[in-house]
């Protein structure tokens, strides 16, 4: 059995939301519960369906095998399998995927008596997949509007997608959510780094406090947000990322179908100084 | 169930400010007497300051507000001095690289001399704050990983502005000074070198960026589930494992079948943070200096498939320039 040296104790029964006690076990270290069933079946479906979609397709190039939606002209309907129909079942199997795991880890956080941020933070995640290719295609009318399952597929949709509004850099929901990416980044490299010079200090030194952890920081910025605070602040930051992606994306479109630097207009127009020429 | 979830400090204890840890010879006295402040204090520590401030700190700022400052002349002096255009205009506003032809000599001032002057006290705050990352580590006792990973930020600054440019022989090169202007420098810069889509190291490095956002809502996310046992004293969870250390492991490892440490969690977020601009970095050098364009490159390899031939008589306009993959 996989079980850490402390992990014996923790194996209790009971949390679980759906299904009692019939799949309240572990195979190896992995939690099973009603939630891994579906977890494995859907996962298990999808990926069989990617395999066999990539096997009717023209190339086995692990790069280049990809899974398109169907075409415009289908709108909300179900396509052919081989039109589109396999990725519309796929993006089901990858909900029904990704819900099942974020069942299941609300379940494990009940049975370890944690907090529910993880699972939460998850759902942030697959909104924003569910945003994607379930949202926008609905607001445009056609799945064709969701993005392939592919490796350089899906790059060279977002390429594709990001200029026919000319320039998406401009899209200010994409800038601040850029921005939050910048943002998680810098902070989880100070986090990192700050627990890491605490715990392997100067040579010959004992390992530091966190009264050093604030005192470094206060001495460097001024504030030191604190061992708490940190937490709080990443999950923010990252969560935020997601959320205004999401943003970005399903304005382009539904809400903006013209050039992004266009958008930009409404500033350089407003009443207080649109008598001037620019 | 709600309030058990930490997300704000409901209760908090006010005691005597810290004034930071003891400081050996040769350090100057800490600057600002602290405050406590009650809405800083729902999220973080409530208290603001001291700061230490020191020759490196002085350094950095003064030769960081010369450049701040020079950049807003500049976009000020283009809109000729009015006030009210600089704040209409501002995101489009622009401190512009020289124009190619002056390779990597001294311009003239307004072609680019200015950008050229910004570089030289932008770089040289950067390095001093660098170094006082460095040294108020070591003051006090610590070890140097935030100096290190900036370092790693710094690689990337000095690829846009100063080893790519004298790779490619121009000044032109460099990113400009501007809100919008370094955006449409990103786009053209992509377009130009054949979509960086295509480039695995601008793959690899968002792979980083985004992998950094996953880890951190992974670790602020777990950390925060289980401060109700006292999560959030990592160091000591590191030293001396307890029960919130044993549970944000298992919920990992019943999850996803494996776990970090504590400890180790944070050798993760540094790598994932490092990493980003690391390989960004090396994309960006390569581009232009060793691979022209990233799409017939992508193709080359195998990476990405050639177009369908709808219109087989167009031959891509930047093979007929004489352009290789």
């Amino acid at each position: 059995m996989a079980m850490l040296s402390f992990e014996k104790k923790y194996r209790v029964r009971g949390g679980t939301l759906l299904g009692g006690d019939l799949f309240d076990f572990w195979v190896g270290p992995f939690y099973v519960g009603f939630f891994g069933v579906t977890t494995l079946f859907f996962s298990f479906l999808g990926t069989a369906l990617i395999l066999w979609g990539a096997s009717q397709g023209p190339t086995w190039n692990l790069w280049q095998i990809s899974i398109a939606p169907p075409d415009l002209s289908y709108g909300l309907r179900f396509a052919p399998l081989m039109e589109g129909g396999l990725w519309q079942l796929i993006t089901v199997c990858a909900l029904g995927a990704f819900g099942s795991w974020m069942m299941r880890e609300v379940e494990i956080c009940r049975k370890l008596g944690m907090g529910f941020h993880v699972p939460v933070a998850f759902g942030v995640a697959i909104s924003a997949y569910f945003t994607l290719v379930v949202v926008r295609p609905v607001l445009m009318g056609a799945w064709g509007h969701g993005f392939p399952y592919g490796i350089y597929s899906h790059l060279d949709w977002v390429s594709n997608v990001g200029y026919q509004y000319l320039h998406f850099h401009y899209n200010p929901a994409h800038m601040i959510a850029v921005s939050f990416f910048f943002a998680s980044v810098f902070a989880l490299s100070l986090h990192g780094g700050l627990i890491l010079s605490s715990t392997n200090p100067q040579p010959g030194q004992v390992v530091k406090t966190p009264e050093h952890e604030d005192t470094f920081f206060r001495d460097i910025i001024g504030y030191s947000i604190g061992t708490l605070g940190i937490h709080r602040l990443g999950l923010f930051l990252a969560l935020a990322a997601v959320l205004f992606s999401a943003l970005c994306i399903v304005l382009s479109g539904p809400f903006w179908s013209r050039g992004w630097p266009e958008w930009w207009s409404w500033w350089l127009n407003m009443p207080i100084w649109s008598q001037w020429p620019v | 169930m709600a309030d058990y979830q930490n997300l704000f400090t409901t209760v908090q204890a006010v005691g005597p400010v810290h004034h930071g840890v003891e400081l050996g010879h040769g350090n100057s006295p800490r600057t600002g007497q602290p405050l406590i402040n009650y809405w800083v204090g729902k999220l973080g520590n409530a208290q603001l300051g001291p700061i230490y401030l020191g020759g490196l700190g002085l350094a950095s700022l003064v030769f960081g507000m010369i450049a701040f400052t020079l950049i807003g002349m500049n976009m000020l002096a283009s809109v000729n001095y009015d006030p009210i255009q600089f704040v209409r205009q501002l995101f489009w506003l622009s401190l512009e690289p020289p124009p190619p032809s002056y390779g990597l000599s001294m311009p003239p001032l307004n072609q680019g001399g200015w950008f050229l002057i910004v570089g030289l006290f932008l770089t040289a705050s950067v390095m001093f704050w660098w170094a006082r990352t460095y040294r108020r580590a070591v003051e006090l006792g610590m070890g140097t990983h935030i100096a290190w990973a900036f370092a790693a930020a710094i690689w990337l600054f000095l690829v846009l502005g100063l080893f790519r440019p004298i790779l490619m022989g121009s000044w032109g090169e460099a990113v400009p000074y501007g809100i919008f202007s370094h955006l449409d420098w990103t786009a053209a810069f992509s377009l130009r070198y054949g979509n960086l889509f295509y480039n695995p190291f601008h793959a690899l490095s968002i792979v980083f960026l985004y992998g950094s956002a996953l880890l951190f809502a992974m670790h602020g996310a777990t950390i925060l589930a289980v401060t109700r046992f006292g999560g959030e004293r990592e160091i000591e969870q590191i030293t001396d494992r307890g029960t919130a250390s044993e549970r944000a492991a298992l919920f990992w490892r019943w999850t996803m079948g494996f776990n970090a440490t504590m400890e180790s969690i944070h050798r993760w977020a540094w790598w994932f943070a490092v990493l980003c601009p690391i390989t960004g970095g090396i994309g960006i050098l390569l581009t232009g200096t060793v691979v022209d364009n990233w799409y017939l490159w992508a193709i080359k390899h195998g990476v990405a498939p050639p177009y369908p031939e709808i219109f087989p008589s167009v031959v891509d306009p930047a093979l007929s320039t004489g352009v290789k993959p």
